[in-house]
């Protein structure tokens, strides 16, 4: 897990705004737009080529190793899957139209069942979602309180008690908390059925109480990081004349936190929450197997086992797009929560 | 300043804590062979699935082998797989960042983009990708986390080498006619070894928390083979009839990555005197 590695500072998806004299707003708006835009157009080519080129680099004969899962190998089958799958052309064709599939909806079907793999990954995709949605919830959501209380809680013992905390909220592996809790909660409370998932549409309320318990193992590393964020941000807010300003009004010290502290520690929070969403996807997939969740992870270590690589390929492309696109509507909305930023 | 605590000259305490359990972890996984009271591989049938006692200090697995020389022996294969990996990231990566710092331009532009193509990817994704194509083990492990690696280092190198390559003593470096390559790993690399230590030392830690999540899923080192990661697994398996595996393969992967992340935290502190009680 990467929840160590993003950290204040490191977030190199916030946009570069430099604003040139004599450039009006409307030209750097859009030059900005066009900027992000083109950025995001050539990781997501580059991640298409790459994802494409899985199967093409796999050593040995990836169809041969392909039909090993399942059948025996012989000349006639390796022909017939090699052009299934399209690997007897050209590279740049089968690279244009596996691309023209991808970008109409049809990532081809999957090797044994036959169905299309798109089928496969929505059918997988909802309860990963919603792991990673509610984990977000609940680490981002608990990190602004808890951020501005350490904010708050000054001195060199605070100091240490609190590095050491979020150290340790870091470095905990969300697929261990999770067995812990199980652990834990079969002893105190041997009927609570904690594993599986209901789906939404069935129990609203038996989904949500089946997710939270992953969630919350899932979000300890998110709250960890996101918090200690709030807290230097609040620090570095509270220093500022606005706030000594605000402070000589007489504004009651919650107001000063909250309204105007916060607001301006807040900017690099929803960049840093963007960015936890891949650790979340990585996470959840792990999290997913501790709790017995039908979601993407148990999709891609299954196609693993039975050596579908188009799955594996399809998957990875997909969760991995999402993921690029989710960025790039959060440094969107960067711009638009920084009044500073005038465009 | 409000938010800074005044630090006199002498090195922290934490710091020493936390460099001395880095230390001591490592010496344990270079030693294992000779510290470990028994083949982490041997059974004792006898002993299956039992609790901690004076023959086996944690306790057994459901085929009766020692849980503290599997310990042992799984810290020495999740640290040694993390370890390469990340020593690889490191000069791959490392290399690639100084060298777009250095050069600009072109360079920079091609090499940065291949990075930004790399890190679009989810981590777990994308050594779970990796690992598909070359088959579960440990070998492939390394390489996974290597490949996920690279691209942070070459970004967390870059900038500070965009700021050391506009030094003075780099352009006096390239007037008296240095070599290009001699300026990069002679003039700048010195010049960011604290950010290269810090990094290495946070990354690690993550490191060890990726691998044991691969090996935790069936992906990484292999059974019967030990690490923390597939003692987990392992555990898990028999989780409600005996614990112990589960928990002190957690507490160990916990320790370790805690060690090195304060570790990286503490080093941060006080090699960037910018950042002082900021954090």
């Amino acid at each position: 897990m990467d929840a160590g590695i993003v950290r204040p500072g490191t977030g190199s998806l916030r946009p570069r705004l430099q604003s040139k004299p004599g450039q009006s707003n409307r030209v750097m708006r859009s030059s900005f737009l066009a900027n992000r835009a083109l950025d995001l157009a050539v990781v997501l080519f580059g991640v298409s080529v790459l994802t494409f080129l899985m199967i093409r680099l796999i050593p040995g004969d990836a169809v041969a190793i392909m039909l090993g899962a399942n059948t025996e190998v012989t000349p006639d089958r390796v022909a017939a899957l090699r052009s299934r799958i399209g690997l007897d052309q050209p590279v740049l064709l089968q690279y244009f139209s596996w691309l023209g599939g991808v970008l109409s909806g049809d990532l081809g079907v999957s090797l044994w069942t036959r169905r299309p793999v798109s089928q496969e990954i929505t059918g997988h995709m909802w309860p990963t979602i919603q792991l990673t949605v509610l984990a977000l919830i609940v680490g981002a959501g608990l990190s602004l309180p808890l951020g501005v209380l350490m904010a708050r809680l000054r001195g060199k013992a605070w100091d240490t008690a609190l590095r050491i905390g979020s150290v340790a909220g870091l470095t905990i592996p969300s697929f261990w908390l999770g067995i812990m809790m199980i652990l834990a909660l079969t002893t105190l409370a041997p009927d609570w059925q904690l594993l599986g998932y209901v789906p939404f549409s069935e129990d609203p309320l038996g989904n949500i109480a089946k997710l939270l318990l992953p969630a919350v193992a899932l979000a300890l590393p998110i709250l960890a990081n996101l918090s200690r964020l709030v807290r230097s941000a609040m620090l570095d807010a509270l220093q500022q004349d606005y706030v000594r300003t605000a402070r000589a009004k007489g504004l009651s010290e919650r107001r000063i936190l909250y309204r105007h502290a916060l607001r301006n520690a807040l900017i690099p929070f929803v960049t840093s929450a963007g960015i936890m969403t891949g650790y979340l996807l990585g996470g959840a997939i792990v999290v997913e197997q501790v709790f017995a969740i039908p979601g993407l992870g148990r999709l891609i270590l299954g196609a693993i086992a039975e050596r579908n690589y188009p799955l594996v390929q399809a998957t990875i492309l997909v969760v991995t797009f999402a993921f690029v696109l989710v960025n790039f509507v959060v440094d969107l909305l960067y711009v638009l929560i920084d009044p500073r930023v005038r465009l | 300043m409000a938010g800074k605590t005044p630090k006199s000259g002498k090195t922290p305490k934490l710091l020493i804590v936390a460099a001395s359990a880095v230390i001591l972890l490592v010496l344990v996984a270079v030693l294992a062979p000779w510290i470990s009271p028994y083949d982490p591989l041997a059974q004792d049938i006898l002993a299956r699935l039992k609790g901690p006692s004076a023959e086996h200090w944690l306790g057994a697995d459901q085929f009766g082998r020692d849980l503290l020389s599997r310990l042992i022996h799984g810290l020495r294969a999740s640290l040694g797989i993390s370890a390469a990996a990340v020593i690889v990231a490191l000069l791959v990566g490392g290399t690639l960042g100084l060298v777009a710092a250095y050069y600009r331009g072109w360079t920079e532009r091609i090499v940065m983009r291949c990075m930004d193509v790399l890190f679009a990817f989810p981590v777990i994704l994308l050594a779970i990708g990796v690992i598909a194509m070359l088959g579960p083990g440990s070998g492939p492990t390394a390489i996974a986390i290597a490949v996920v690696y690279t691209p942070i280092f070459a970004r967390l190198l870059r900038g500070p080498a965009l700021v050391v390559a506009e030094s003075d003593f780099v352009m006096n470096a390239r007037a008296i006619g240095a070599s290009d390559a001699r300026i990069i790993f002679v003039h700048m690399l010195p010049n960011l070894a604290s950010v290269l230590l810090v990094q290495t030392s946070l990354l690690l830690s993550a490191a060890i928390l990726v691998e044991a999540s691969l090996s935790f899923l069936g992906l990484g080192t292999q059974p019967p083979a030990p690490s923390l990661g597939t003692m987990l697994s392992e555990g898990r398996n028999v989780l409600l009839l005996s614990p112990w595996s589960a928990v002190f393969s957690g507490v160990a992967i916990l320790i370790l990555a805690f060690a090195l992340n304060l570790l990286g935290d503490v080093l941060r502190d006080t090699l960037d005197p910018r950042l002082r009680g900021e954090q």
